[in-house]
Formats: structure tokens, C-alpha cells, sequence
């Protein structure tokens, strides 16, 4: 498996030759520094850990800043690991810098990134309730959830909602992972990955992006 | 700095020589049409009644009335489908979005042309 950090540029779209339209999200990824490696022994599981986007030093805290000094290298925006098997974790070291040619061989990607909050959303925007109809005598209830729950619902104890009942409440602002988005081209010079479809967050957003584990 | 590597992207495929043509024109639009295994060039002729989007994703309306029914195509301005546009006589409309012929039949329909002559192709 191969991952980058990077940062949603935005989307556009590109023409094949036929003119069939491909809907792509631009992404510049990395180059991304190994901050630490983390191995068996010292933590329990083997990881290394990425750093992309440069910081200030005056502007993270102390523990954060020699922790960049270990690796010999300045602080970073965006920390996240990349677990690693046993095997594979000789090839890299603290300090190495891992660029976009890494994807030279993948074909598909999954990437998370923090999807758009939407604050405090009723049941039919959050989790795709039918409402009710918008005439016929319908009065204050169209976009309501319906019954949560009956006296029955809790056999002998009175009613009460089941557990994980879907309410309204706060929307997105969550990880979500998008899988297997075709990799359609690589810019190295640029430091761009450009992938099919939409990805989770908004332009500008930081993001993650891994090698597919199943193929398309 | 987003906007300008969506750019830098998108600057690769855009076509180089974009048809002039205004809000209101009436151009003959040429676009390649796959049959079979064969393709040919399909020419629409109508009224330019609207541009849309930027860069990549922009498009533009052509209308015109065959047989009093009212006929809109949308073009991706950079497909590689459409070959050309070909201004074929001006047309004076003082807004950007012309659906206010949607109404119209017959006679109403025609825009008075622009006195002053086209620039053809920039």
C-alpha cells in the first residue's frame, strides 16, 4: 500500500477523445516527510507516520516542533500514519521524503478527508426520509420524521425510542472515505494526483489518499 | 493559489481557438456524431441563447423552432465533439440569457441584427 497527504484543489472535468466527459477532483499530494517510524517493538504495531504542509515554528507547540527535530525536518500542518506489514518497513526512515511518484502503478484510490458541515439537520436531509406530502390536508408535519416510537416498542416498560433511532441532529463535519476513484493522471512536476469523481470535504480541505485495496 | 493549479489543469485541454460568437447570434454549430463505427459531421443551426460555466465545464444554448416546436441542444463549448461554431448572422439582444423567446412563436422569435460587423474568429 502506498499514501500521500495532500489537500483538495477543487473539481473540473476532462474530455477523452470521444468527448465523453469525466467528472476529476484535483489533489496536490505531498511531497509528504516520514516523521517517525513506529515499529513492533517500541509501539506494539508498525506504521510510519507522514507529515505534509509547512508550519510555522513559532506557531505549534514545543513537544510538536522536537518532534519534527527528531526527524530532522521543520513541523507540519497535517500528521497522519500509514501502517505498514513488518516487511516493508525497512524501506523507509526517518526524514525520507515520499512524493507522488509512489502512485506511478496504482490505478484506483480510496481517499478520506473531513466531509462539509452541515450544523443541525432534520431527517430528510441527513438521512434521506420521505417526509410528508406537501398538500391533501398535511399541516406543520411535511418534512417531520413520523412516529419514533409506540407504547409497545419497549414490551412492558412503557415506550421508548430504540437505541440508534435515526433523529435530526448535527451533520457532516465526519471522516468519510470515498473508495476505488479511478487515478486518471499524475502531474509530478506539480505535485497534482487527479482522480475520478468527488471527494469527501471541502476545496482546500486536507485529505488522505491510499492505494486501493481491491482493484476498480 | 487553488484556482490558479485548476488552471494550470485545465489549461492543457482547453481548445486553443475558441469560436467567436455573441448572446443572440445565430451560428451553425458543427459536432461530430458516432454511428455505428462510422462519424460524421452534424450541423444545428439556431439562436445563441445562453453561455454558462467557465473554464472547462462552459456551455452554451442553441435554440431554434423546427416544425413550431421549439428545439434546445447544450454544447460543452470545449468538447472535442464540437468542431466549430460558425456565426452565421448577428443578432442584438441587450441581456445575457435570452429565454424570454421560450414564449415566442413566429415572427417574435427573429432578433434584429447588430449593426456593427463581427469580428469573426478571434
Amino acid at each position: 500500500m502506498v499514501m500521500l497527504l495532500g489537500k483538495k484543489i477543487g473539481m473540473t472535468r476532462i474530455y477523452d477523445e470521444s468527448g465523453k466527459i469525466t467528472p476529476v477532483t484535483v489533489i496536490q499530494a505531498g511531497p509528504c516527510t516520514v516523521m517517525q517510524l513506529k515499529t513492533d517493538k517500541s509501539d506494539g504495531y508498525s506504521a510510519i507516520q507522514l507529515g505534509y504542509g509547512d508550519v510555522k515554528r513559532s506557531g505549534v507547540n514545543k513537544p510538536a516542533s522536537g518532534h519534527a527535530d527528531k526527524a530532522k525536518t521543520s513541523p507540519r500542518k497535517f500528521v497522519r500514519e500509514m501502517r505498514l506489514d513488518n516487511s516493508n518497513q525497512t524501506q523507509y526512515k526517518a526524514g525520507d521524503e515520499i512524493s507522488v511518484s509512489a502512485f506511478s502503478n496504482v490505478k484506483f484510490v480510496d481517499v478520506s478527508g473531513t466531509s462539509k458541515g452541515k450544523g443541525f439537520s432534520g431527517v430528510m436531509k441527513r438521512h434521506g426520509f420521505g417526509g410528508f406530502p406537501a398538500s391533501h390536508g398535511t399541516e406543520r408535519k411535511h418534512r417531520a420524521p413520523g412516529s419514533i416510537s409506540s407504547y409497545a416498542s419497549d414490551a412492558g416498560h412503557g415506550g421508548h425510542p430504540k437505541k440508534g433511532k435515526k433523529m435530526a441532529g448535527r451533520m457532516g463535519g465526519v471522516r468519510v472515505t470515498t473508495k476505488n476513484h479511478r487515478l486518471v493522471s499524475i502531474d509530478e512536476q506539480k505535485s497534482l494526483l487527479i482522480v475520478k469523481g468527488a471527494v469527501a470535504g471541502p476545496s482546500g480541505g486536507y485529505v488522505e489518499i491510499r492505494s486501493s485495496k481491491t482493484e476498480g | 493559489m487553488k484556482t490558479e493549479i485548476l488552471d494550470s489543469v485545465e489549461s492543457k485541454s482547453l481548445k486553443k481557438k475558441v469560436p467567436y460568437f455573441e448572446i443572440g447570434d445565430t451560428v451553425d454549430v458543427h459536432c461530430k456524431i458516432q454511428e455505428g463505427n462510422k462519424t460524421r459531421v452534424q450541423v444545428f443551426t439556431g439562436t445563441v441563447i445562453a453561455r454558462k460555466g467557465r473554464g472547462m465545464s462552459e456551455t452554451f444554448t442553441v435554440r431554434r423552432v423546427v416544425a413550431d416546436e421549439g428545439v434546445e441542444r447544450i454544447f460543452p463549448l470545449h468538447s472535442p465533439n464540437v468542431l466549430d461554431v460558425r456565426p452565421v448572422r448577428s443578432g442584438k439582444a441587450r441581456r445575457a440569457k435570452l429565454y424570454y423567446l421560450r414564449k415566442r412563436s413566429g415572427k417574435g422569435v427573429k432578433l434584429s441584427q447588430r449593426h456593427s460587423e463581427h469580428t469573426v474568429i478571434k
